[in-house]
């Protein structure tokens, strides 16, 4: 039999896992990305003006970036209340992955904004927190953008670990696939996967370049 | 050296005994022992070398920096007493490249102070217009371009323009014209020179360039190394027999054949 044939035919069967798989995936995605918005949005916003905080706060994201994910996975099992197997755990673990390039572009963005122009609106007479949201903010979008874009991208990649944690989504037919040595099962989490990180990219890629000012 | 001392209820701006260190290390002084006081409707022009203090006398005023030592008056009030905010909107700012919010259209750029103020919509829009055609911008062609679509002197227009908004009485103007080719400069230079004399603003003008504070100027003040080294009209100011005076005036007599 040949054997991409086999493989549509395994992907026409269980058309409806498949999407399923992807859907549970792309909500796992979803709530990770929003919490992980939430939170280093402001906080970015937040250091700009507190330099004491910045090397603490962007230090520590660096750190739960640097860990392995599965390492991540694994040190979260066991905290109460976080923990434990199942998707509350991997969403934890992806919002930590996620801080990091937010952070990092919130804070980058908004601090490289033209001397000129933070002079110009300081000497009209603008609060700092109008020169916050109608100057940097504006201006430093689409570098805030981009970084979310790289957090989706990562959250995206790390979703399919969460799997194995006991999350869903498409990781589980990789890790079921490995198991029975199965590469039609292997394939159909891996595509789907693959295709929804290009696909997001390219779309917030797009977002990006329409965003950018100047 | 101290600059017009009469005549003092008329004063828009005074600096008495005005200094200025950074973290009040008197060691590294940028301001020292500045007095001088700038009548309602004159263009005082702050011309030094880089580094002289030029920029920080300025923002002294607005109170971008405050005083370490001595008290810098706006219309009779200290600036540590102003709200900076108050202070601020009340005092037209211009500098080198414009600083046009480049995600603005120029009608926004111009309109933005009005609108801080909450001006309403109508108010704002024909003062947008107004402006424009004052610093000789067509509102139809220029009103919705964003500031990377515009020259740079049509930008240092704007930036004019901008700082008028509110009708301000007194202008602040930071080498607006330095990065401007020498025509456009020189045409900007005029076409300023009138509209100031027109508008009877109070204009305070930095700049290194001793033509063009020969050219705008109702006085010139000659910093050096942070303190005041001269103070005379133009025609006065040439005459000077102060060091740093005459290394100005040579700069203009390097060009072979230039007027004076």
């Amino acid at each position: 039999m040949n054997a991409s044939s086999s493989y549509w035919s395994f992907f026409a069967e269980h058309r409806a896992e498949i999407l399923s798989a992807t859907a549970d995936h792309l909500l796992l995605v979803v709530i990770a990305m929003l919490i992980a918005m939430a939170t280093a949005v402001p906080l970015g916003m937040f250091i700009v003006q507190r330099p004491a905080l910045r090397a603490a706060s962007i230090g520590i994201a660096n750190i739960f970036q640097t860990i392995p994910s599965l390492a991540l996975f694994g040190l979260l099992i066991p905290i109460p209340f976080i923990g434990g197997i199942g998707r509350r755990t991997a969403i934890v673990a992806l919002v930590l992955y996620a801080l990091l390039p937010i952070l990092r572009n919130t804070y980058v963005g908004l601090s490289g904004i033209d001397p000129a122009v933070l002079e110009a609106a300081e000497a009209m007479g603008m609060t700092s927190t109008q020169i916050l949201f109608r100057v940097r903010f504006p201006l430093a979008l689409s570098v805030i953008l981009a970084g979310i874009r790289t957090a989706t991208i990562i959250t995206i990649g790390v979703a399919t670990i969460a799997a194995e944690i006991g999350a869903g989504g498409l990781g589980t037919f990789i890790f079921r696939g490995v198991a029975l040595v199965s590469d039609s099962l292997i394939l159909a989490g891996a595509m789907p996967a693959a295709l929804l990180a290009l696909l997001v990219d390219f779309l917030l890629g797009l977002l990006e370049r329409r965003l950018k000012v100047a | 050296m101290n600059g017009n001392s009469k005549n003092l209820l008329g004063n828009l701006i005074e600096f008495r005994d005005v200094s200025y260190h950074i973290n009040d290390i008197p060691g590294r002084a940028i301001i020292s022992g500045v007095s001088l006081a700038v009548p309602l409707g004159e263009t005082l022009v702050l011309l030094g070398r880089s580094g002289s203090g030029k920029t920080t006398l300025l923002r002294l005023i607005n109170a971008m920096y405050l005083p370490s030592q001595g008290d810098v008056l706006v219309q009779g009030r200290r600036t540590v007493e102003w709200d900076p905010i108050r202070l601020r909107r009340g005092i037209g700012y211009v500098i080198q490249e414009a600083g046009l919010f480049p995600h603005f259209t120029v009608a926004e750029n111009v309109g933005l102070v009005p609108s801080l103020e909450k001006w309403d919509r109508q108010r704002v829009t024909a003062r947008v217009r107004e402006l424009l055609r004052l610093v000789g911008l067509d509102s139809a062609e220029f009103a919705d371009r964003r500031p990377r679509e515009l020259s740079g002197g049509q930008r240092q227009r704007v930036g004019v323009a901008r700082a008028l908004a509110a009708d301000p009485p007194i202008l602040l103007m930071d080498e607006p014209f330095g990065a401007l080719d020498p025509v456009t400069r020189a045409e900007l230079q005029r076409e300023f020179k009138a509209l100031a004399q027109r508008l009877q603003k109070t204009i305070v003008f930095v700049t290194h360039d001793l033509r063009e504070a020969l050219a705008l100027a109702s006085r010139i003040v000659l910093l050096d190394a942070g303190r005041i080294v001269a103070v005379a009209p133009p025609q006065e100011f040439l005459r000077i027999e102060h060091p740093e005076v005459r290394a100005f005036v040579a700069s203009l007599e390097a060009v072979p054949g230039a007027p004076v």
